[in-house]
């Protein structure tokens, strides 16, 4: 961080902390205006669509689950969701409801990471959880036993909370039984609990005052129920389209300063997914509990603070929390755990909500179900160029700050995408330096 | 119990992130029951996931998740080999390469010519190397990811200066122990398990499925003779070949195996 005599600053972050993956900030000021504004991605790029070639088609769900720690499940979903596409192959109603009941757990598990364990101490002013945790130990703990609810979730059904096994193309290895769910419950009535707990805490926050009235807001939406494991792409402009309609909606394009591409959708420009565009665009298809809750926080139907991103993760706490209870009371053995998929050639498209926002896969196969190519755009790529433009405006009118508290403040504007960097960085090729 | 008399130093626990997917790491911050105790028995000085605040090296104890794929990380491994008193590595890619060894055996003329807009703006090397090819290692923790329970007990082994207690032995001991009644050879399912490092608690077999090798190769392992009866339950050459080349890919064991069947198996148009 440099503060030059001729009104030109330069604010520069070189780890973001308290975000998955490795990433930098630098804003530079010039003659009292921003003049750039980058976040840096330099998280190591890893080519998983060019390792992918060649696999087998009941290989990505595992594969690709390895693209991120945080949200393997998802990555397993969407991967399911195309290769099942491809083939032509429609999953069993019990199937879709533990894949939902499997990704309430992701959400919960993530969506708590972010809130007390990244988020929350930008708001409290600790460096991190174990710092806040010396004066807020009820609030940590709370936050801890929530996030150990998700993790359980994940672990029963999945196998384990991290890259979980029991997930297959067509369906599951396993079914999960009754008697092992109503076991769970009671840990999932008492996480309802704290998620409603926790909105009431978020929302006592300050916020600053900042509004993108202008940025476009993607989603995915469904017939009835809050999109999670499957839904239709909407836009808060008006458009609507298929997982198969992805590649002509939205372009990506290389930057020099990341090894992350910036996506862009037609027409528009930057767009901005994750959990302000799912609520903004589904508030009618949130759950009762949900709704009350959102209402009580005084969120409205639409969302247009990043900062208040907060408040918007508790609700979807609430959400996934409420899901799966439902899910766990209405759960009857006697399903088949999966359905053949037989290889056929062909192009497949899967879409998901992740927590951090849609995450896309595309794969084409060849007639013995090699996979010739493949496709990934995770849902922090999507953000970068929004994350870029909000602290653009962000940092404009609040200059006359102590450069110590600009940049605190800035990191938590990152951090209001709670970005993960290890996902939007797996994809790109390289130049080769031979060791 | 010695040195009550004065307070004693917390020991200073640092956790770096090389090419990884986070979820070892992550492994750490699922400890929910376990995180505040220990993090009052000892400082988290580095772990950029969890705390913005920095406290100066060198540190009692490293945890290094990831493996070295670019020119910088092959010089700030030596940073922090330098900065750290124990190195652990955790996790499959620190220990083998993980999954992104796979480049190791592309043919890199190919890889290279399925570029991006502008590959120029990217560094990265042609291999991806486990912690251990750079610099010395105090101990390898195997698993993509990690168990929560075996990190821990890392952890307790180092602080109190003894060598974990975590065995060599394979899968289908643990298998075995669990009770599970062998998925090969009641169903016919393939499984790594007689040759895959145990650490995992059985988990596959426990979910009816066959062990697909994420702690990478058990102390000893036969996968000549495993890899035999994968080729009786129907597997193709390829799919074995396939099986062995996945998170743990560049492990000696696993890399020689998969590089057999490979080459036995009917070339295909188009196949990488």
């Amino acid at each position: 961080m440099t503060h030059a005599d001729d009104g030109s600053r330069e604010i520069t972050v070189e780890t973001l902390a308290r975000v998955e993956g490795e990433g930098a900030m630098r804003i530079l000021v010039e003659d009292g205006k921003v003049a750039d504004v980058q976040l840096r991605i330099y998280e190591p790029p890893r080519f998983f669509e060019a390792l992918l070639r060649g696999r087998g088609h009941t290989e990505p769900p595992d594969i690709t689950s390895r693209i991120c720690g945080i949200c393997p499940v998802a990555y397993e979903m969407s991967a399911c969701l195309a290769i099942e596409d491809a083939c032509g192959v429609t999953v069993p109603e019990e199937v879709r409801l533990l894949r939902r009941l499997l990704y309430c757990g992701e959400w919960i598990e993530s969506h708590t990471l972010h809130v007390y364990l990244l988020h929350l101490p930008d708001f409290l002013g600790y460096p991190g959880v174990v710092e806040m945790s010396a004066d807020h130990r009820e609030l940590v703990e709370r936050g801890l036993r929530l996030k150990h609810a998700g993790n359980a979730l994940m672990a029963l059904v999945g196998g384990r909370a991290v890259h979980p096994v029991n997930v297959r193309v067509g369906g599951f290895y396993r079914l999960t039984t009754a008697a092992e769910l109503a076991q769970l419950r009671p840990l999932l009535v008492r996480a309802l609990d704290d998620a409603l707990a926790t909105v009431t805490t978020v929302a006592g926050l300050e916020f600053a005052d900042f509004e993108q009235d202008a940025y476009e807001y993607v989603a995915l939406r469904t017939g009835t129920d809050y999109p999670i494991e499957a839904g239709s792409f909407v836009t808060s402009g008006g458009g609507a389209f298929p997982a198969r309609d992805f590649d002509a909606w939205v372009t990506e394009h290389h930057v020099a300063h990341s090894n992350a591409l910036h996506a862009s959708l037609r027409d528009v420009g930057p767009y901005v997914v994750g959990p302000l565009a799912r609520y903004s665009l589904n508030h009618d298809r949130l759950p009762p509990t949900a709704r009350q809750a959102a209402d009580a926080a005084g969120l409205g139907p639409v969302c247009r603070n990043p900062f208040r991103s907060i408040v918007v993760r508790a609700v979807e706490l609430v959400t996934a929390c409420e899901e799966a209870l439902r899910i766990i009371d209405g759960w009857s053995d006697g399903g088949v755990p999966s359905v053949p998929v037989p290889a056929r050639a062909g192009v497949g498209y899967g879409a998901t909500e992740a927590p951090r926002g849609v995450l896309y896969h595309r794969y084409e196969l060849a007639e013995d179900g090699r996979v010739l190519d493949a496709r990934i755009v995770p849902p922090t790529s999507q953000n970068l160029a929004s994350i870029e433009l909000d602290l653009r405006a962000f940092v404009q009118p609040r200059l006359d700050l102590d450069l110590d508290e600009l940049t605190r403040r800035c990191e938590q504007a990152v951090r209001n995408y709670d970005p993960c960097i290890s996902c939007a960085t797996h994809f790109l090729d390289l130049t080769v330096e031979h060791v | 119990m010695t040195d009550v008399e004065e307070p004693r130093r917390r020991p200073t626990l640092a956790v770096w992130k090389f090419a990884s997917c986070d979820g070892c790491q992550l492994t750490l911050l699922n400890c929910e029951d376990e995180l505040l105790g220990l993090a009052g028995a000892v400082e988290i000085a580095y772990f950029p996931e969890a705390t913005r605040a920095v406290v100066e090296g060198p540190y009692d104890l490293s945890l290094v998740e990831g493996s070295v794929t670019t020119p910088g990380d092959r010089e700030r491994i030596q940073e922090v080999r330098a900065a750290s008193r124990r190195l652990v590595t955790i996790g499959a890619c620190a220990t083998a390469g993980g999954i992104q060894a796979l480049r190791n055996f592309a043919d890199v003329e190919e890889f290279t010519a399925a570029v991006y807009a502008h590959p120029e703006y990217i560094a990265t090397l042609d291999r991806s190397t486990p912690i251990s090819a750079h610099v010395r290692v105090d101990y390898e923790l195997r698993g993509c990811p990690i168990d929560r329970v075996q990190l821990l007990e890392v952890i307790a082994a180092f602080l109190h200066r003894r060598k974990p207690r975590i065995s060599g032995e394979s899968v289908c001991m643990e298998c075995k122990r669990r009770g599970n009644v062998c998925v090969t050879v009641a169903h016919g399912t393939p499984c790594l398990g007689p040759v895959t490092h145990a650490g995992c608690g059985a988990l596959c077999p426990s979910y009816d499925r066959g062990c697909y090798g994420c702690f990478g190769p058990a102390e000893t392992t036969n996968t000549v003779s495993l890899a035999r009866r994968l080729r009786e339950l129907d597997m193709s050459e390829r799919d074995v070949a396939r099986v062995f080349a996945t998170f743990n890919a560049a492990t000696p064991a696993f890399a020689a195996e998969s590089a057999r069947h490979e080459a036995a198996a009917p070339a295909a148009g188009g196949d990488r």
